[in-house]
């Protein structure tokens, strides 16, 4: 941290206040320049684009005032979709917080190879989703999977049926496009838990255990309490990244059959290829859902506590 | 375990040492080998998807689909045709978007969080909050309104995905570079501006050898996430031929419309895979601390 400067005891003259006052611009101008055409500016033409009329070329027609937004609500498969997309995102998320902190727990003790052990865990964080999602695609192959030759081998499923064929059952092919959620989801998560177990002083523990406090009571009164900012920051990245996931349910199902294991951004993507502006407001609705879930989320948890802190 | 119990037995049978130091110690090896063993097991288990990508591509043609755990014998076909479906200009491209976005983001994230950092100016926290917010923001909420624009602006592919991914992989940049550029005294800058540097020159010379470790960081994340980024890219890159896609997109078109070219997928899957797990291999240590200086300040 920078001490404060001193204050001006003097007017300078306008044109260097002027001066002075858009110097940082020459240091964080570039910055901002590129939030604004990056990511801000394809808000205002999204939003613009979900109330136009516009052919599936992407040259625009001409206004369509809420038929967009009108249409989708008419959609036969929305309240599926959304549906699904809320047990997608509370069942990804909340797994893999409750395993990464068993995990964090574990690979924050002391054994020998533990860097080695460490890097391992990251190996689903390093490796493209897209490729991890096409792994799993083919480990579930109804013919010649290893999921189902291990199945198959315990007499659990036999090979080639209708049981062995997971990805062709909605029901099946969103448990397992969920197990691949959480998996790649836990690398990021285990760490961040990590970070935070290693901001908490050995003294505090030691205070505990002069208390008489065990180990499990000492977990649930100190260590959890103190990894609230961890935990609350890495759930709040995970529910972002979970609701906008897209390659683990394009490779594995492409949403299908029909909509029945599409979430909204799977939805939003396959609207996109036909109705632009229909898919446009699809996107402005995920865009709200993500906003208030993500508020309600950090109200609930009471974050600025935990900040502050 | 039972070499470990016997030993300790053989240690209490023989009385030379104090029974209660011995106690203690078996109890925590005993405790230690129960952890040992656990953690390497599920590292194993994270490993398990990967090895299974390196058995599958290994995997000779005419045993591709074969109900099998492991081939009766390994091929490298996969490998070496996969660079006449175009492969090494894949990896081209991404390389570009990939060094690039890494460029764009250094370039701009360095002096910003440099100033942030020294200088409480008016609006420190409302630029602070904006970047913040960005980290909210996915390409994929927005898909629609990037590619109008982007294909407003007429640029090229390449560079259209350079931009985008340097846009949204800013924030955690400036984040973390923020944070590590407050945790440098201030004072090394001013003793060496009193030596006779300049105001840049300090800046060079101390405090970005300084903040090196966190730079390195920013840079391999960057690097990393814009590498393996996909639905942008194969928005984007709709009009380019098959040879000039990025890696992401080339590896997702092996997926025919009724058959999949799993062999070259894997291989490539494989293949690209590699240059990352280097460089993670690179800041692993730093990986705890880049979290922490980028969640906790």
């Amino acid at each position: 941290m920078t001490t404060q400067q001193p204050r001006l005891t003097y007017r300078p003259a306008l044109h260097k206040r002027v001066a002075l006052s858009l110097r940082p611009l020459v240091w964080i101008g570039p910055a901002i320049a590129l939030i604004a055409v990056v990511v801000l500016l394809p808000v205002v033409v999204l939003i613009h684009a979900s109330f136009q009329n516009i052919a599936s070329d992407g040259f625009v027609v001409g206004g369509a005032g809420w038929s967009n937004y009108n249409s989708l609500w008419h959609e036969p498969a929305l309240k599926g979709v959304v549906f699904r997309t809320v047990i997608w995102v509370v069942a990804v998320v909340g797994v893999t917080v409750l395993i990464s902190l068993a995990l964090a727990q574990l690979f924050n003790q002391r054994f020998p190879f533990r860097r080695a052990a460490r890097t391992a865990l990251i190996a689903p964080w390093a490796a493209s989703v897209l490729m991890t999602a096409l792994i799993f695609r083919w480990a579930l192959d109804p013919y010649s999977g290893a999921v189902n030759v291990i199945l198959h081998a315990l007499g659990l499923v036999k090979m080639g049926s209708n049981t062995a064929d997971w990805l062709g059952n909605p029901t099946w092919a969103l448990v397992w496009m969920m197990i691949v959620g959480i998996f790649v989801s836990l690398p990021f998560t285990t760490y961040a838990i990590l970070a935070g177990l290693q901001t908490i002083p050995d003294e505090v523990y030691e205070a505990a255990r002069v208390d008489g406090a065990g180990s499990w009571r000492a977990y649930l009164a100190i260590t959890l309490p103190l990894l609230r900012p961890a935990i609350l920051v890495a759930t709040t990245i995970n529910v972002i990244n979970v609701f906008n996931s897209f390659p683990i349910i394009w490779e594995m199902t492409r949403g299908g059959p029909g909509y029945e294991t599409s979430t909204t951004t799977t939805f939003m993507f396959i609207l996109k290829q036909a109705f632009i502006g229909e898919s446009a407001a699809m996107s402005v609705v995920n865009f709200l859902l993500v906003i208030v879930v993500v508020l309600l989320f950090l109200r609930a948890t009471r974050w600025k506590e935990a900040v502050d802190a | 375990m039972s070499a470990i119990t016997t030993a300790v037995d053989a240690a209490v049978g023989s009385g030379t040492e104090p029974p209660r130091r011995v106690f203690r110690q078996r109890t925590i090896t005993r405790r230690g080998f129960t952890i040992s063993v656990l953690a390497y097991a599920i590292a194993l288990l994270f490993l398990l998807p990967y090895a299974e990508m390196i058995i599958a591509a290994l995997r000779p043609h005419d045993q591709l689909l074969a109900p099998n755990l492991l081939p009766s014998h390994f091929s490298f076909s996969n490998f070496t045709t996969i660079w006449s479906t175009g492969f090494g200009g894949n990896l081209i491209e991404s390389l570009e978007i990939a060094g690039g976005a890494t460029g764009v983001v250094l370039l701009v994230a360095i002096p910003a969080a440099y100033y942030s950092a020294r200088h409480r100016f008016r609006g420190r926290s409302l630029f602070l909050l904006l970047v913040l917010a960005t980290q909210m923001l996915q390409p994929a909420a927005m898909l629609v309104g990037i590619q109008r624009e982007f294909s407003s602006f007429n640029l090229p592919a390449t560079l259209s995905l350079i931009l985008v991914n340097a846009g949204f992989n800013l924030a955690f940049a400036v984040w973390i570079l923020t944070a590590y550029f407050s945790s440098i005294p201030v004072e090394l800058e001013e003793a060496a501006m009193i030596d006779g540097a300049s105001r840049l020159g300090a800046l060079g010379r101390v405090t970005i050898p300084l903040a090196m470790p966190g730079i390195v960081t920013a840079l391999i994340f960057t690097f990393i996430a814009a590498w393996n980024e996909f639905i942008v890219a194969l928005t984007l890159s709709l009009g380019l031929p098959q040879n000039h896609q990025p890696l992401t997109v080339a590896i997702n078109s092996y997926i025919g419309e009724y058959s999949v070219d799993w062999g070259h997928l894997f291989a490539g899957s494989v293949i690209a895979t590699i240059p990352v797990i280097i460089l993670f291999a690179v800041i692993e240590g730093r990986v705890v601390s880049g979290l922490t200086a980028g969640s906790i300040k």
